[in-house]
């Protein structure tokens, strides 16, 4: 679960991590009232939504009056914000952030993550920060990552890290110790991020996080009630919101061949085999192997709903739990209740595949068989582009 | 042969009295599969489908000589469960449970490190040594006893990797999912060490997709040993969007691998035979060993 820099801010406040004064506010009059309450001789404003290079696409504004503060959160209060990370039609501006502004030397880059392959949390640092970030994560240019324990780094480690940051060893320190107590709130709060871009080293020497972004493990906020309500549904896309309450995994894409699979694995491949005959899924969604078959249903539902959608292309595999006639019968509840015309394509193999067959045909679904899964990305592409699907 | 288990190996189950742990259980006892001991806390001393119950795993251990347990136990109670059986020393874990956090299991990896015991799982399907022994939620029907080891990280691609070397003779000795989650037990780097000395394995399939680096440690380990034995690995993912979270599918990492192309070509750089899709898997393999 992504939380706002807002709710990450006011999270971590609570374990020390320097952080500039700052509120939150909803209206161009509270974005002011906030202002002043913050005290100080400039802000800066940021749009509150969940997406990166915010700067970039206009969110994030340096005001020197108050009044300033009014008109900039009026602009971007009800504006749309488009990154790279947000989709076409961007993110609304519901919320923003006024902070008090502070002067920046030198920005780097910290964060805190799960090192998969190593089974523990690492640092991992850079000294480009800010926006320069990606390209120095992806070039492993002045980067570091070093394992993270419950005291903090290893003595020797603070040493590199200042060296890679450039930084003397006060700072490095000190960079050391937020790190220490931000890896306390990752623990207490079971994050799986924590990212500080920038944390910035101020003309006077201090270190301060100016950005934070704070990722929670979707798995564990059932021991944490408190951050599960921090979650703001508006901020989710409404079609993987509703996927998410029959339990199908879905993530929103361009295209217009709406796609379930049994499985993430064969969902993967389904839009590789479509991307390669070339299509566009409008979609991934896997189901999960207890789903039933109302969930299935629903699931169809929600792709024939998408109005983008031209055909829908069902990949089955049954396995020990889920079987290929539970799809099936979901898929022809879906066409009844929906009065459906558009076509589907369905390929099934494994467990129920001929019984899924027979139900789909005795229900008068028009559905298109494919006997490999090639064959059924091909036909689903084909009717996606041509002009009477 | 096989590995990591065969007609010897004795199961328990924990959590056995639930629905999906019963019918595993159900399906392993009919597939010839020496289900001993079930352990639910309270209930010791009874017994749940003709299987003895007990508290806990090391009395069921002891008890009935069970040398390993299929966990099936909820997500927030997983990893005790699975330390549980890493303290009573149980040399084989499978746990197939969901949707456990991620800092759950670097506790429980922690606890591994140095113990008697390997962990296959979690959010896995389990593993099956057909005509052996079966501990998990895989389908019977499409498995074959055969010559073909399979590891993979995905479970319905496993079950078309399965179909198609049944369907062409080849069969399967072992077929093990090393589960979806960032963090589990045993990798495809250690499947593919026990299936290179196993007699009974003529080739190996690996199933892979986007994220961590379990596939690029396989790569340097069939660099390093240059079996003769085919390795064939399908790695799905390649237009996945790089930012998206696709169900189980991790992201691709800022600590470096990851992606499927670097994935491919590693392992095709290392002497696997590189199977475009999924359906292609069994053709390949046959293949290869048609020209050994």
């Amino acid at each position: 679960m992504n939380l706002h820099e807002y709710q990450a801010k006011a999270l971590l406040r609570d374990y020390g991590i320097p952080l500039p004064p700052g509120a939150v506010a909803a209206t161009p009059e509270e974005a002011q009232g906030r202002a002043g309450d913050l005290g100080g001789s400039a802000w800066v404003l940021k749009a509150q939504v969940h997406a990166g290079e915010r700067q970039a696409a206009g969110g994030v504004r340096m005001v020197k009056t108050p009044k300033e503060v009014a008109k900039a959160a009026s602009d971007l209060l009800g504006s749309k914000i488009v990154t790279g990370q947000t989709g076409r039609d961007g993110l609304l501006v519901r919320k923003v952030y006024v902070e008090q502004a502070c002067d920046v030397a030198r920005e780097v880059y910290a964060a805190l993550l799960v090192n998969r392959a190593k089974a523990r949390i690492d640092v991992v640092a850079s000294r480009e920060g800010g926006a320069g970030v990606e390209t120095a994560l992806a070039k492993r240019e002045s980067v570091i990552n070093l394992p993270i324990g419950e005291s903090g780094l290893a003595e020797s480690d603070v040493a590199r890290l200042s060296e890679v940051l450039g930084l003397s060893a006060g700072q490095g320190s000190a960079v050391a110790g937020i790190m220490a107590q931000a890896r306390r709130a990752f623990v207490e709060t079971d994050a799986s991020l924590i990212e500080f871009n920038p944390l910035a080293i101020t003309k006077t020497g201090e270190i301060v996080a100016l950005d934070v972004k704070m990722v929670l493990d979707d798995n564990a906020l059932g021991r944490h009630p408190e951050l599960a309500e921090l979650r703001d549904t508006d901020e989710i896309d409404p079609q993987e919101r509703e996927a998410d309450r029959y339990e199908h995994n879905y993530a929103r894409m361009d295209g217009n061949i709406g796609l379930m699979t049994t499985g993430a694995g064969l969902g993967l491949a389904a839009i590789d085999l479509i991307k390669e005959a070339g299509g566009e899924p409008a979609n991934f969604m896997d189901t999960r192997p207890m789903a039933s078959r109302q969930q299935i249903a629903e699931g169809i539902l929600l792709l024939l709903r998408d109005k983008r959608v031209r055909v829908v292309l069902v990949m089955a595999i049954g396995g020990g739990i889920l079987h290929c006639d539970t799809i099936a019968e979901g898929i022809a509840t879906a066409f009844r209740e929906a009065g459906a015309s558009v076509p589907v394509v369905y390929h099934a193999a494994g467990t129920g595949k001929e019984i899924s067959e027979l139900t789909l045909r005795n229900q008068g679904i028009p559905a298109i068989f494919a006997d490999s899964m090639e064959e059924a990305a091909h036909e689903a592409v084909r009717i996606a582009g041509s002009g009477d699907g | 042969m096989a590995i990591l288990v065969d007609s010897a190996t004795k199961v328990m189950f924990q959590g056995l009295t639930g629905a999906t742990a019963s019918r595993a259980a159900e399906r392993a006892i009919a597939g010839g599969t020496a289900v001993v001991a079930g352990v639910r806390p309270g209930k010791g001393g009874g017994q749940h489908l003709n299987i003895p119950l007990f508290d806990g795993v090391a009395e069921a251990a002891r008890e009935t000589g069970a040398d390993a347990t299929a966990v099936f136990v909820p997500p927030l109670q997983a990893a005790d469960a699975m330390i549980e059986a890493i303290e009573a020393e149980i040399p084989l874990i499978v746990c197939v449970t969901e949707r456990i956090p991620v800092l759950d299991m670097i506790r429980v990896k922690d606890a591994l490190s140095g113990s008697k015991s390997r962990l296959i799982g979690p959010n896995s399907f389990g593993i099956i040594s057909p005509g052996q022994c079966r501990i998990g939620v895989m389908p019977d029907r499409p498995h074959k006893p055969g010559r073909i080891g399979i590891a993979s990280r995905t479970a319905t691609l496993t079950y078309a990797a399965v179909e198609q070397t049944s369907r062409m003779g080849l069969g399967q000795s072992t077929s093990v999912g090393v589960g979806g989650d960032p963090v589990h037990g045993i990798g495809f780097a250690e499947c593919l060490e026990l299936f290179l000395a196993d007699d009974a394995t003529h080739g190996v399939v690996l199933i892979g997709e986007i994220g961590g680096t379990e596939e690029e440690e396989a790569a340097e380990l069939l660099r390093r040993v240059k079996p003769k034995k085919p390795v064939v690995a399908c790695i799905v993912g390649v237009h996945a969007p790089p930012d998206r979270r696709m169900g189980h599918a991790g992201t691709v990492d800022p600590l470096g691998g990851g992606s499927a192309r670097d994935k491919i070509e590693a392992l095709g750089g290392a002497g696997a035979i590189i199977a475009e899709s999924p359906s292609l898997i069994g053709h390949a393999m046959r293949e290869a060993l048609r020209h050994l």
